[in-house]
């Protein structure tokens, strides 16, 4: 907020439907222009504190308290890096399926929030509508029937959660070396009656995605947008893979940085960097180092970084998004819109797949073998790759605990976004109501999970001071 | 065979052989009375109070008290309940109890009374104590952050194990339960086996690597609040 070196700062904060406290600020030189913007997150600490002392058989259900916004993807890596200290990492395949299934429905359930309550007004009335109408009540005004596929959507997802969790939030069905219930007859007909529905659905929002960017798409080429790398894990095969994998990274041409690496020693390929303006640290690839060594993942990273779709309609949704950028990764931020929507899609698949598949009904729940002192577990959360790391002593209590999450990843991917459009939109001294909206728009199109890497809940209205190069206010703006 | 006597629980007559305490006679004419110390085959404590009734109109624990000719009891009020509601919401302020991750949940009896009592949050201000986790033994570990010190590891041990792993030490505020003294809970005898472990009510005294083993919907306090099979199985 105070100026420095003759540089102005507009401070925005924090974003609105962003789920959880951020703030932008963006220091402009005596010209005007922009010297440098910020993303500040307040990061969560204090992880360690719940954590370390706990007996490992708890973590993948502690930790479900750090994040109210994706708290299965946090019980499903902690139980992976937990199956690797029992040794029962090679999961009975209904306890995989039960799982997977956990993680479809979560995938589900978070991308249909996101994408009909968070950021569909934002397509639907454009960026610079006025707030009061650009939000979820002006969606259920103007397209009701949108408004509830998206509940119904969501709803659906969650009763998934439930069914293979056990509770809707705090569930406890991934246990070290697998899980503790599998689906009843009962259940899956419940989710069967629904599933056709269900699909249609989900492929009606995929196509309101597609149809919205290719629209926009030279608009959007210029909208927030950057080269950057790309990180996920992949099937064996190059297949996307939201629940397990290798890591793969590519840069922003789809060149392979690294390919099928054991997520277990992560620590050889992935490095975070810390900065003094942000408890947020920025992770990076290690062989291209902390200045350009930053990679993007969640659903645009993993459409790009994948192969193909091992599902037939979310592969032929891919290959019309590739089809945008001629086969080479797309570096659009605003495609993170589209490609969540192919997720959408894929997942419902795979639970239509699942859900005829008799080993969800299987009595082999657990398994165990040697034990270890460490294990890592990753996932791709909704959000992006989700890290978990653990180290446990004889006693079987945690001693150490490394938590990348998913917004962590995008730390550095967020703050280019918001220089993009700072870049295209800040000139002279005062702000304009369209550089607010856009900052919240670019952001939001990474859905960070805020509250989870801040521990913040809870929105505030929307701050905007500008200070010219001597430290003074010149221009403050606010809005609920 | 003893001849019975004939006592009043809520206006209603049942019968109590000589001996038997008022919570005993109660739980074998299917009233239950609320009781977190007390556990079948252990002497009791009579030291949580949450069985306090009301005996010809005076306080008494129901798990100590025994059943005397005429004694007319006051057990399901409005009055007991409110003072029960307090001992459970004091119970939860004065230690560390985080049911949305504790491996007990559904299966812990502090839990499952809180249910029963309808207590949605404490009203009193949480202490948040600083205690130990002693994991040292091979297969059961003690978190002191959920000891109510109900004593009722202490009497398994001594009575029913023939050992006496857990004693309490210290007073008031600090009292707490202790392994042969000041030792770790690795350097005692304890076995996994042993009735001890399994008598603890809340999630303090856990054998190891069970976890979260049973689903939610499987769990003893899932469906009935606590003390509905007492009524039940008098039914049958
Ligand atoms: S460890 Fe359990 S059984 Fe022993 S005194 Fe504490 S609460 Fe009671
Ligand atoms: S159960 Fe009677 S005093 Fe505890």
């Amino acid at each position: 907020m105070v100026a420095t070196n003759g540089y102005k700062r507009i401070v925005i904060e924090p974003v609105t439907r962003v789920e959880g406290h951020g703030k932008v600020t963006i220091l402009l030189d005596e010209a005007g222009k922009v010297h440098q913007t910020r993303l500040h997150i307040v990061e969560f600490r204090g992880f360690e504190r719940f954590i370390l002392g706990r007996p490992f058989w708890e973590v993948p259900v502690l930790v479900q308290r750090l994040c109210g916004i994706c708290p299965v993807s946090h019980h499903l890596a902690a139980a992976k890096a937990m199956d690797w200290i029992v040794g029962g990492e090679k999961l009975t395949p209904t306890a995989e399926k039960m799982r997977r299934l956990m993680h479809y429905g979560q995938t589900l359930q978070s991308h249909a929030l996101h994408f009909f309550h968070l950021c569909s007004p934002d397509l639907l009335f454009g960026f610079d509508a006025d707030p009061a109408i650009r939000n979820v009540i002006g969606v259920a005004g103007k397209y009701p029937d949108l408004a509830v596929q998206g509940v119904m959507l969501r709803k659906y997802g969650q009763e998934i959660i439930k069914a293979t969790a056990g509770k809707k939030i705090h569930g406890t069905g991934a246990i070290p070396g697998g899980i503790n219930k599998n689906l009843s007859i009962q259940e899956r007909d419940f989710f069967l009656k629904d599933l056709e529905q269900m699909m249609s659905w989900a492929r009606s929002a995929l196509k309101i995605a597609k149809d919205y960017t290719l629209e926009h798409v030279d608009e959007l080429k210029g909208f927030g947008s950057f080269l950057s790398n790309h990180l996920s894990l992949v099937r064996k095969d190059g297949a996307m893979d939201l629940y397990h994998g290798n890591l793969r990274a590519i840069t922003a041409d789809g060149r392979k940085i690294f390919d099928q690496v054991d997520y277990q020693s992560y620590l050889d390929y992935i490095r975070e960097e810390v900065r003094s303006w942000s408890y947020m640290k920025f992770p990076f690839i290690k062989s291209i180092g902390p200045e350009s060594g930053w990679y993007r993942v969640g659903p645009l990273a993993r459409v790009n970084t994948c192969d193909f779709i091992d599902s037939p309609e979310a592969e032929a949704a891919r290959k019309e998004f590739m089809a945008v950028t001629n086969g080479k990764p797309n570096n659009i931020s605003m495609a993170y819109h589209w490609a969540r929507m192919i997720e959408l899609l894929h997942s419902m698949e795979m639970i239509a797949g699942l859900l005829h598949d008799r080993d969800l009904q299987g009595k082999d729940l657990v398994v165990k073998g040697k034990r270890r002192g460490e294990g890592v577990g990753l996932v791709e959360a909704p959000r992006g790759t989700l890290f978990h790391h653990y180290k446990v002593d004889e006693n079987d209590q945690v001693t150490m605990a490394n938590l990348i999450v998913s917004t962590t990843n995008n730390n550095e991917p967020m703050n280019r976004a918001v220089r993009g459009v700072a870049d295209e939109f800040i000139s002279g001294r005062q702000i304009r109501e369209g550089l607010l909206n856009r900052v919240e728009v670019v952001i939001r199109a990474y859905d960070p999970c805020l509250s989870c890497a801040t521990h913040a809940m809870g929105r505030m209205p929307l701050v905007v001071e500008l200070y010219d190069h001597a430290g003074q206010l010149v221009d403050r703006r606010s809005r609920e | 065979m003893s001849e019975t006597m004939t006592i009043t629980i809520d206006g209603r007559e049942i019968q109590a052989r000589p001996g038997q305490t008022i919570l005993e006679a109660a739980e074998a004419a299917g009233v239950y009375i609320p009781r977190l110390c007390y556990m079948k085959g252990l002497t009791p404590h009579g030291s949580c109070r949450v069985c306090t009734v009301l005996v010809n109109g005076r306080p008494q624990s129901a798990c100590t008290q025994p059943a005397t000719p005429g004694a007319v009891i006051e057990n399901d009020t409005e009055r007991l309940l409110a003072l029960r509601r307090n001992i459970i919401e004091m119970l939860f302020v004065e230690g560390n109890h985080f049911c949305m991750f504790c491996e007990k949940s559904g299966n812990c009896e502090l839990q499952a009374l809180a249910y029963r009592f309808g207590i949605p949050a404490p009203m009193y201000p949480y202490l948040w104590p600083k205690r130990e986790v002693d994991a040292s033994h091979p297969d059961v570990m003690v978190d002191h952050n959920r000891c109510i010190l109900c004593a009722r590891c202490v009497r398994a041990s001594r009575d029913l194990d023939g050992k006496n792993v857990f004693q309490f030490v210290n007073r008031n505020g600090h009292k707490r339960v202790a392994v042969n003294a000041e030792a770790r809970l690795g350097d005692t005898d304890l076995k996994v086996t042993d009735k001890a472990v399994a008598a603890c009510p809340v999630g303090a005294l856990l054998k190891k690597r069970v976890g979260y083993a049973v689903p939610v919907g499987k769990r003893l306090y899932d469906h009935e609040p606590i003390g509905s099979d007492i009524a039940a199985a008098h039914k049958k």
